[in-house]
């Protein structure tokens, strides 16, 4: 995959910059253009905001059967998660064993290493989330 | 608006079809369908194909004209169109032959469906299906499509108290129903021992809660109503087609144990055709997880929300039960080549509602429904048939 793609999205998963509607204040992440309940009002009208990375898990799988990229860490624990600020994201859960991994369970976010384009490609990072 | 009919159905085997390239796939299931009308192939106005991602799987776009040409329509110089939305294709490419026909643009229209999935290994495979979902919002995370899934179906145990054995046993029964199925890519019974013991995906999804992958096509004539009794003896009306759509990314759905898409497809497509969910008596329906067809025939007004579970282990889901689900075997069993299911849907409920299912047939079925979606949900596209 070229770099660019995974450079615009630094922002975001580097530092969970999402986007605030300014019309009626609803936080989205990843960030948005438009504000699915403004439409129109909202062009223009969309802040950076930088989330606090706290929050729970909605649902969970531990995957067993996974892409390439990621057949080391297998079996891993993918979670979706509730924000504090309101707004949901798909992201591994680590640092927690398969049992003891739950619905409602407190974790916070964490930079590490998600991927590389092979051995000598060029190393991409983002948030993974860990017990609270 | 016109009344549109279907005059012929055709589909190759569903499975690993190594033998058979792409082009000669599509052109099996094209021909058979066209042989099945009663049509000379000259009426052909247009062709539409549903298909997923051959660029990725065969390293081949602009597929229509491809599948015109292979079956011998290139000098006729027809409109021939790919129509995508991942493993929704099929269904949305029927969609828009149906509207061409109704609107009187075209008369007499074949529309196919078509995907090869084993000419890649399996592991890539398996990233192609997951580029239905967000790629740089879930999977580049290592979110799969079998774990999207398996994450749907944690949250419906949660919140109802579904089963893990209520969800093998929507595959256990749409085994038994492709075994039925001559064309299934799996024609063997299977017990709930063997899915809840076996390996697992994406907890607490195994390898038995998930579709293949597979090669395959299928494919329909479609002409109006009102001259479809020159062809055909038995004409299958298309009552109703409707489609909804939804956030791309399942993490943006407030509840994701719920398909808006579904309930906006199915909503439509009913108040057209002037139908209830009751009046359904036969339906094939999205299992590309076992936790698919469960929130398929809640979303879809067979059963209440919840309950869908609860339902299948009673039964009420089982051929010529309640409501016959799946009766092909689903995608689960008779196979999941992605641009094809929604066509091969409507090819199951044509041989049902004209009383050729053989040995799966639902007794005096009169309406039938398909159900499609693409990816986790963004897509779903809902048909209602009648027999004329």
């Amino acid at each position: 995959m070229a770099i660019p793609r995974f450079w615009r999205e630094t922002p975001s998963r580097y530092n969970l910059i999402g986007t605030k509607c300014k019309n009626c204040d609803t936080i989205y992440f990843p960030p948005r253009l438009i504000c699915p309940k403004c439409h129109r009002k909202s062009i223009g009208k969309l802040e950076p905001i930088k989330l606090k990375g706290e929050g729970e898990v909605i649902t969970y799988t531990v995957i067993h059967d996974g892409p390439k990229q990621f057949e080391m860490q297998i079996p891993y624990i993918m979670a979706i998660i509730e924000l504090d600020e309101g707004v949901r994201l798909t992201a591994q859960i680590v640092e927690c064993e398969s049992n003891e991994i739950k619905i409602g369970m407190r974790v916070k976010s964490t930079f590490r290493k998600l991927g590389e384009d092979g051995k000598a490609g060029v190393i991409h990072y983002g948030y993974k989330f860990i017990k609270a | 608006m016109r009344e549109v009919a279907i005059i012929g159905v055709g589909e190759t085997r569903f499975g690993e079809v190594w033998d058979k390239s792409f082009r000669e796939i599509g052109i099996e299931a094209g021909l058979a369908a066209i042989e099945n009308a009663g049509i000379t192939g000259k009426e052909i106005d247009a062709l539409y194909i549903g298909n997923m991602s051959a660029g990725k799987f065969i390293d081949q776009e602009h597929i229509a004209p491809l599948v015109a040409d292979y079956v011998g329509l290139a000098n006729a110089n027809i409109p021939a169109t790919r129509i995508e939305a991942a493993d929704a294709s099929g269904g949305l490419a029927l969609s828009h032959a149906y509207m061409a026909v109704s609107s009187g643009v075209h008369d007499v229209v074949v529309v196919g469906g078509a995907e090869k999935m084993t000419d890649v290994g399996d592991v890539q495979a398996k990233e192609i299906l997951a580029m239905s979902a967000d790629q740089e919002w879930e999977s580049v995370f290592g979110a799969t499509f079998a774990g999207l899934h398996a994450m749907i179906a944690r949250r419906h145990m949660h919140e109802y108290g579904t089963t893990r054995e209520q969800l093998a046993m929507v595959a256990v029964k749409n085994h038994k129903h492709g075994a039925l199925n001559p064309k299934a890519q799996f024609r063997r019974e299977i017990t709930l021992d063997m899915v809840l013991k076996a390996p697992m995906v994406a907890s607490p999804l195994g390898i038995f809660d998930c579709a293949p992958l597979s090669d395959g096509s299928a494919s329909l004539v479609l002409c109006p109503l009102k001259i479809a009794k020159k062809y055909s003896d038995n004409p299958i009306k298309i009552a109703s087609c409707g489609q909804g759509g939804d956030y791309m990314a399942l993490h943006d759905r407030r509840d994701i144990c719920t398909m808006n898409a579904t309930i906006i497809a199915a909503r439509k497509a009913l108040k057209y055709a002037k139908k209830a969910p009751k009046d359904i008596d036969v339906a094939e329906v999205h299992d590309s997880f076992t936790i698919s067809e469960i929130l398929a025939i809640e979303d879809l007004g067979f059963v209440k929300k919840g309950e869908g579970g609860k339902a299948t282990e009673d039964g009420v889901t089982s051929l010529n039960s309640d409501i016959s689900v799946n009766t092909s075997g689903g995608l689960k069993a008779h196979g999941q080549p992605v641009g094809a299911v929604g066509i091969a849907q409507a090819v199951e409920i044509v041989l049902q509602l004209r009383g050729e299912a053989d040995k799966r047939q639902v007794k005096n079925a009169e309406v039938g429904l398909t159900h499609n979606v693409g990816g986790t949900g963004a897509t779903a596209v809902v048909h209602i048939f009648e027999v004329v």
